[in-house]
């Protein structure tokens, strides 16, 4: 988890670590269990190293009731990362290039690595639109899943592309 | 998750032919297919690969020029049209991608017309058409003609229309097609809880998000099944990994 995600988490109002964790929840449904409580306080811990939040009132003795605020440098941080403009990039350059070693080498087919990729990108799918079929209408976390939806949908129409494209090269040769 | 066992479609060396002589086209070539009671079965294929036309076949709309179709313990290929009308009435249910919904009736009117047809009461006919737009969730369009419905409400009532007489399989003809991804979704949804049900369902499709609904996959090329994949039994990763989300 990225620091900068607690660190925005909190500039709605000061709170406690497991009201994060609870925000964190509603934002991502069934994905949420990628992220796990202890994480969320090592973060905390950091990010109060480097000045970003501050701990508010008195030293409450356990980690989960303390209260967190985010100092002026937090915000500023805050700020500047929601303006930042940045996306992940997905890895097809690592498939594209074992289908050509493939080929290339005469070790493996590269139809049948395409299928295999396939049908894994299928059964993920399948989890996925499982998972959003569960979400009510209109959930922060469905239109999460939508979008992973679409991205596992534009790397099946390119995998079917990539099964054009080497069908027909295995009829040329 | 159902448990199937018992085989409820079966084909065997299914072929239709379009035209004849240097413009012959095999729509379906030589497809054994089985399909089991309870199963949900997503058929695959690139426009053209004759999917439609096995669905067609498969559902009584259109005859095979070679092979056998059984529908449980029923021969169907070599049915009389009347024995053929009264078995696509009483025991298949089919959805459309262009809905066909008669546009002068209500979404209810439409949903009851399969089942008057079928001889039964207009009081049980009304019953029934309100049970199945309930389960639909389009219960409040009932009175509605259904220009005045989105596409997915549409979609939602046409599958309604195709459960009225209580078929053993439904068979749908890319029901997503014409629908875009929030409205796709309820459609899935719905298949889902009639799959749940018990309902065997034959989708015809080449959206792959059907494959969530899905037990088993089969791919089509050039009228010939190619490939089969089971999709029960999950992927590797956690949803949390497909998101990029990663405990570190």
């Amino acid at each position: 988890m990225q620091q900068e995600v607690v660190l925005a988490m909190l500039a709605k109002e000061p709170s406690q670590g497991h009201q994060l964790r609870a925000r964190l929840d509603r934002a991502l449904g069934p994905l949420g269990e990628g992220v796990n409580a202890g994480q969320i306080y090592v973060t905390l811990g950091r990010l109060e190293k480097a000045g970003l939040v501050a701990r508010e009132g008195s030293s409450a003795a356990r980690a989960d009731w303390k209260v967190y605020a985010l100092t002026p440098a937090g915000q500023e941080r805050v700020a500047e990362w929601l303006a930042e403009v940045d996306w992940p990039r997905p890895d097809l350059a690592e498939f594209h290039l074992k289908l050509v070693a493939a080929a290339q080498a005469g070790l493996a087919d590269p139809l049948g690595i395409v299928d295999a990729q396939r049908g894994e990108l299928l059964h993920r799918l399948r989890e996925v639109e499982r998972a959003a079929m569960a979400e009510p209408d209109g959930s922060d976390a469905g239109l999460l899943l939508e979008g992973i939806l679409l991205r596992l949908q534009a790397d099946l129409r390119w995998l079917e592309a990539c099964e054009r494209a080497w069908t027909s090269r295995r009829r040329k040769r | 998750m159902n448990q199937p066992s018992e085989i409820l479609v079966r084909a065997r060396g299914l072929r239709r032919d379009y035209g004849r002589g240097e413009s012959l086209v095999r729509a379906v070539d030589d497809v054994d297919l089985e399909v089991a009671a309870g199963e949900a079965l997503a058929v695959m294929g690139p426009s053209g690969c004759g999917k439609s036309t096995l669905l067609h076949l498969l559902g009584g709309l259109d005859r095979p020029g070679a092979g056998e179709l059984w529908l449980g313990d029923q021969r169907v290929d070599k049915l009389s049209e009347r024995a053929l009308a009264e078995l696509r009435c009483h025991r298949i249910g089919f959805v459309f991608q262009a809905f066909h919904l008669m546009d002068e009736l209500t979404a209810q009117e439409n949903v009851e017309l399969p089942a008057l047809l079928a001889g039964r009461s207009p009081r049980r006919a009304r019953r029934r058409a309100e049970e199945l737009l309930d389960q639909a969730g389009v219960a409040d369009r009932a009175r509605h003609l259904p220009g005045r419905l989105s596409g997915g409400q549409r979609q939602r009532v046409a599958i309604a229309r195709a459960l009225a007489n209580d078929p053993q399989i439904l068979l749908a003809d890319e029901p997503t097609g014409n629908l875009d991804s929030a409205a796709a979704l309820d459609v899935l949804r719905l298949f889902e809880a009639l799959h749940q049900g018990g309902l065997t369902l034959v989708i015809v499709t080449h959206d792959d998000r059907i494959a969530g609904t899905a037990d088993r996959l089969v791919s089509m090329r050039d009228g010939a099944l190619v490939g089969e994949r089971r999709l029960t039994g999950g992927a590797r990763g956690s949803l949390a990994q497909f998101a990029g989300l990663r405990g570190e």
